[in-house]
């Protein structure tokens, strides 16, 4: 059984150099086996045969942004969690009520941008198709 | 035996069984999908296409390394790189069994207990989702980056959930180790129940295990969420621009995905390596029926089989589980089979659902896909949680 | 052992915060802040702060440097023009720079009282319980007052994202 933390983290370090070197290799390996033949057709962005139009990097929705924001917001509340559970037991009720409170809070914000609509993926209104 | 020594060893035989398990899953796959669609699925290389794998690496290998002009080249290169690399760490972290000792030597079947495994697991799968995000910006395609804006929006939604009902469990195991993790699920209940979490006391996690199983596929792009690669809608999304290894490298990333997340489920909720019945009633003798029972199968068939090389092929096959079945049946390697069987058997059952979901659902639309997360699993998750922590404070 | 990993995860993240400085398209600098982001984990874990180490993955490389790119994807901002230098900040940068580096470590160690030398995994308690009982138990009040923070950020957020979405 190890007991100092090299004899724990060595395996770890070890996966992380085969991972490496056989990631490496696998995608270095095409590049240097596969033949090069170029032409001007395929040097296009795949745009199902036709000529691409435009420039492909458009600006995107600000819904994109706001998952984001709100995935930081909650996730620092999930990794907050993980501390807890290993001492759980140990503390009991204690534990219990300090992240009740602490999730309730957080869920009274979640439920008021549930409200607000920021859940919402784009309004979708199937009159508007009918025209 | 040197620690060290030992450590490369296991690690290399877990790198080749890893890798060759990635390979057989892409076969496994695509015969069973082709099973559900009715239709042979690929025969041609190898008896009954079991050398199909072999046959595409070496096609991806030499295939023609693309590298358009409008694209970002650091970045397409590194993109797969990273899924590939990225995927590829988690699975030193899962247990197959427990300590055994091989030569004298007492080891885990392992490759690293870390006290916060978990956790690393879930960081390591949080950072994956540069790969597919950098590749489709950098193919500078429509298609591309809208499947990596998809993805990235998609994943960190889905990770929230995932990771929640992750911690739900642990509240009952009390340890981020997932080896103290597996062992916290031995024993059963009346004597025949076991304990793993979807069935323990107070509270069974069958909720928590339900979100993690939806959220895990969503976490590796899998249908029914596979928004960001949507073939008919996107092309292939995120590896539109993509050809050779390096195309190949998102797919060997995404089944990496699948095999670790599964292990993961395994340890959480299926109480990893121990057996579904106790040993009284004879859980040790499973493999070697089983591998008996497809041994006399395979001959039943091959006697009867329309084809002449089924003739050949079943009994060759037959011969190969008599084998197989023979090695279970020496009870001095129990200690070491034994576990990795059912562990096996368990992650293969999750990952064998992967698949039939595949087959079997259509996609969701995105609008739906984001709603799902943020407005029933994650409030789900999170109330789960809630009443876990309350009765398992009450009890103790 | 402890030297080599220290010196090596070190110089990633210096080299990476450089280049992260140097680059020249937002991608490429969010890119280095996630090299910089994942090389101080390895520091921490140096340190013996398992968790905060995982924390760190998670929460910095993982959730903000996720917003940073999507932020810079959606904005669709390319590449930097390279600012004009005056003579004077082309020849006087790099010195007065290096001499703050050299005032701010001299500083640094005459504040900081000496302290025994780092052995890899020798720290004990930063491991997931050591930290959940100090949470739990003495910083409890610091722990509910996050939960106030997020509260407010999330009502923020939100705010600001609707009124752009209107």
């Amino acid at each position: 059984m190890p007991s100092n933390a090299l004899e724990l983290y060595f395996p770890f370090l070890l996966q992380i150099a085969i991972a490496f070197v056989l990631a490496a290799g696998l995608v270095g390996a095409s590049a240097v086996l596969g033949k090069r033949l170029k032409n001007k057709v395929k040097d296009m962005p795949y745009e199902c045969g036709m000529t691409p139009a435009g420039d492909a990097r458009h600006s995107f929705g600000v819904k994109f942004y706001l998952v984001g924001m709100l995935f930081i917001l909650f996730d620092i509340e999930a990794i907050f969690l993980f501390p807890w559970v290993v001492v759980f037991r140990q503390l009991g009720l204690l534990a219990f009520f300090s992240m009740l409170v602490f999730v309730l809070l957080i869920l009274t914000g979640f439920f008021y941008i549930w409200k607000k609509g920021a859940l919402d993926w784009g309004k979708f209104n199937p009159d508007e198709l009918k025209g | 035996m040197d620690f060290f020594l030992l450590t490369i060893i296991k690690a290399a035989i877990i790198a080749f069984i890893f890798l060759t398990t990635l390979a057989y899953l892409q076969l496994l796959e695509r015969k069973l999908i082709a099973h559900i669609q009715q239709r042979p699925g690929p025969y041609r290389v190898g008896p009954n296409g079991l050398l199909q794998p072999l046959a595409d690496v070496i096609k991806l290998i030499t295939k023609e390394d693309v590298l358009p002009p409008h694209v970002n080249a650091v970045y397409y290169v590194i993109a797969p790189f990273l899924a590939v690399f990225l995927a590829l760490i988690p699975i030193a972290l899962i247990p197959f069994g427990p300590e055994v000792e091989i030569f004298g030597v007492k080891t885990l079947m392992q490759l690293t207990d870390l006290s916060i495994g978990v956790v690393l697991i879930l960081a390591i799968s949080s950072i994956g989702v540069y790969g597919i995000v950098l590749g489709g910006w950098a193919s500078n395609n429509k298609y591309s980056l809208l499947g990596s804006m998809r993805s990235a929006a998609q994943m960190v939604s889905y990770e929230l959930a995932l990771g929640i009902a992750v911690a739900t469990p642990l509240l009952l195991a009390n340890s981020l180790s997932l080896q103290e993790i597996t062992q916290a699920q031995s024993g059963f209940y009346f004597g025949f129940l076991p304990r793993w979490h979807v069935f323990q006391m107070p509270w069974p996690q069958a909720i928590s295990f339900v979100v993690f199983v939806i959220a895990a596929f969503a976490e590796t792009n899998r249908l029914p969420f596979d928004m960001p690669e949507a073939e008919n809608e996107l092309i292939g999304g995120f590896h539109t621009e993509y050809s050779s290894m390096k195309f190949a490298g998102f797919f060997m990333a995404e089944y990496a995905a699948i095999v670790t997340i599964c292990s993961l489920g395994t340890v959480l909720f299926l109480g990893g390596y121990n057996p579904l019945f106790p040993v009284e009633f004879g859980s040790n003798l499973v493999p070697l029926i089983l591998f008996l029972g497809g041994a006399a199968l395979l001959f039943f068939h091959g006697v009867q089989a329309q084809r002449w090389r089924d003739r050949i092929t079943f009994p060759l096959f037959g011969v190969v589980f008599l084998i197989i079945a023979g090695v279970f049946s020496i009870p001095a390697f129990w200690p070491y089979l034994i576990p990795v069987f059912w562990f096996v058997l368990k992650a293969g059952v999750l990952i064998f659902l992967f698949i039939w979901v595949r087959g079997t659902l259509p996609r969701f639309r995105y609008d739906q896909l984001m709603g799902f997360a943020w407005k029933v699993l994650f409030p789900v998750a999170l109330i789960n949680l809630i009443i876990t922590s309350g009765l398992v404070a009450v009890v103790s | 052992m402890d030297l080599i990993l220290f010196f090596l995860l070190a110089f990633v993240a210096v080299g990476c915060a450089i280049n992260l400085v140097l680059q020249s398209h937002p991608i490429s600098s969010a890119i280095s802040l996630i090299g910089v982001m994942v090389s101080l984990a390895g520091l921490y874990l140096l340190l013996g702060a398992e968790f905060i180490a995982a924390a760190q993955i998670i929460v910095y490389a993982g959730a903000i440097m996720v917003l940073f790119t999507i932020v810079i994807m959606l904005l669709n901002s390319g590449k930097e023009a390279p600012g004009r230098m005056n003579n004077l900040s082309r020849f006087l940068g790099l010195p007065l720079l290096l001499v703050m580096v050299g005032l701010l470590a001299m500083v640094l160690v005459q504040v900081v009282p000496p302290t025994q030398e780092v052995k890899f995994g020798n720290f004990t308690g930063g491991g997931p319980a050591d930290l959940g009982m100090l949470l739990f138990t003495k910083y409890v009040l610091p722990f509910e007052a996050t939960s106030v923070l997020i509260l407010v950020a999330i009502l923020g957020a939100v705010v600001l994202a609707l009124k752009e979405m209107d």
